[in-house]
């Protein structure tokens, strides 16, 4: 499997906010997107997730399941959690994973994270880092080859960060994309950097 | 029967689905009622408003009874449209702001379906306890049960046509990022003809001498027009806001 972004440029508000962007990544391959605040890292995300339109340039993936847009094979784990607080912990989960596709294996997906002692509270009791660890729960309940990870260690512990970077590993042992956006390491030592914000 | 973990706490569909798996869009329903019932969900808001709206009336225009059963028609259809657009913020704009609204838009159902059973969702948690609470209103204004009930007929078969037209506005106020005032102003003017054959057709029922059945029968095709134009409306607007 193979994406590649070529020459993609995005504009926000009436600003270019990068152009002639290219990239490209296989399976197994994880791709750090790094560079200043506002150099677009999210935005790039968003629009391999087909949340933001391009406004020239275009996306490709080989080797992906054909009748599926690339977003529908990916992964987009935001800045924002999409949890309800008047839900609880497991059903949060049950929904997105019912809802983009999944097993329905979403107490295992619990315990990998470490949540499954908390299957029956309401998320609006969880922590910052509880938040981010059922977000990721997601990723691991459904199967989808390419994960868009936005600052995933965000508000983690050194355990959750740990505990990602072996999810990622995973994810890239299985055949799995990765394209994150980070400021510091994640603990993926073999990524290929991205540098936004400097000559393309 | 294949396992359902968490289905235990969603009451009603599972056992309209005894062993079925739950496809994304029946998820999505039963989240959107689950949500609308638990503290804070706003279900049973439209209904109080509704009753303060309608108590008020003979606060403003005086205890006539004649007066009242000539206006009360009116009144109710009044409340019921006040009181679902006080719900309609909560459409779209909840799933927006919590980054929820990302989430649908990756998965593999149609837009037009995952707004098309969002608004239904709405309708059956904020609509239909309108529906099911003017008659009891009626009595306040003096409708006997007669009118009371074509007047929650005629709310039956309108306020379908109030949420999805609301679906529009709620998707149009998602995507220009601009909040809860922009969306009465966008949405009222649109609910004109809904709220001119709603009346019509409830006096209709209860004063003659126009027949019940033309003014009811163009108040069930606004509905269906509604729901189709709605949906593909309301996703166009989404994937238009998408930046």
């Amino acid at each position: 499997m193979r994406l590649a972004g070529i020459d993609l440029d995005c504009v926000r508000g009436g600003r270019e906010v990068f152009t002639g962007l290219s990239f490209s990544l296989q399976s197994s391959e994880a791709l750090m997107v790094t560079g200043p605040n506002g150099a677009g890292k999210s935005s790039l995300l968003r629009m391999v997730a087909g949340l933001l339109r391009a406004a020239g340039g275009r996306l490709e993936l080989k080797g992906g399941e054909a009748e599926l847009t690339i977003a529908e094979q990916c992964h987009y784990l935001g800045h924002q959690d999409a949890l309800k607080p008047s839900l609880t912990v497991a059903e949060n989960l049950a929904f997105w994973t019912r809802y983009l596709g999944g097993s329905g294996q979403t107490l295992e997906a619990l315990a990998m994270l470490e949540l499954d002692g908390l299957a029956d509270l309401p998320a609006a009791y969880l922590s910052a880092g509880q938040r981010r660890r059922l977000s990721l729960a997601r990723l691991v309940a459904v199967k989808r080859p390419i994960w868009l990870l936005d600052e995933p260690t965000t508000a983690l512990d050194r355990a959750g960060q740990a505990r990602l970077a072996e999810l990622m590993r995973a994810h890239l042992a299985g055949g799995g994309l990765i394209v994150a956006a980070a400021h510091g390491p994640i603990g993926l030592t073999a990524a290929r950097e991205l540098r936004l914000g400097t000559a393309q | 029967m294949p396992e359902l973990p968490s289905l235990e706490g969603a009451g009603g569909l599972s056992v309209l689905l005894p062993g079925a798996p739950m496809s994304a869009l029946a998820a999505l329903f039963v989240r959107d009622l689950k949500l609308a019932v638990r503290v804070g969900g706003g279900a049973l808001m439209g209904v109080l408003f509704f009753l303060i709206v309608v108590t008020l009336v003979p606060f403003a225009v005086g205890p006539d009874p004649n007066l009242l059963a000539r206006i009360g028609p009116a009144i109710l259809w009044l409340g019921a449209l006040l009181a679902s657009l006080l719900a309609l913020d909560r459409l779209l704009a909840g799933d927006y702001e919590d980054g929820s609204l990302d989430l649908i838009l990756t998965g593999r159902s149609a837009l037009e379906l995952a707004v098309a059973v969002k608004a239904a969702a709405h309708w059956l948690s904020t609509g239909l306890p309108l529906v099911v609470v003017a008659p009891l209103l009626g009595l306040f204004l003096n409708l006997d049960w007669w009118a009371s009930g074509a007047v929650a007929l005629t709310l039956a078969a309108g306020t379908p046509a109030l949420t999805f037209i609301g679906l529009i506005g709620a998707a149009l106020s998602v995507a220009l990022r601009r909040g809860g005032l922009l969306l009465p102003i966008l949405v009222l003017p649109l609910t004109v003809p809904v709220l001119i054959f709603g009346v019509a057709a409830s006096n209709a029922a209860v004063t003659g001498p126009l027949p019940f059945g033309a003014p009811f029968a163009i108040l069930c095709a606004l509905t269906l027009l509604s729901i189709v134009i709605g949906i593909v409306a309301a996703a166009a607007a989404l994937r238009h806001g998408l930046e």
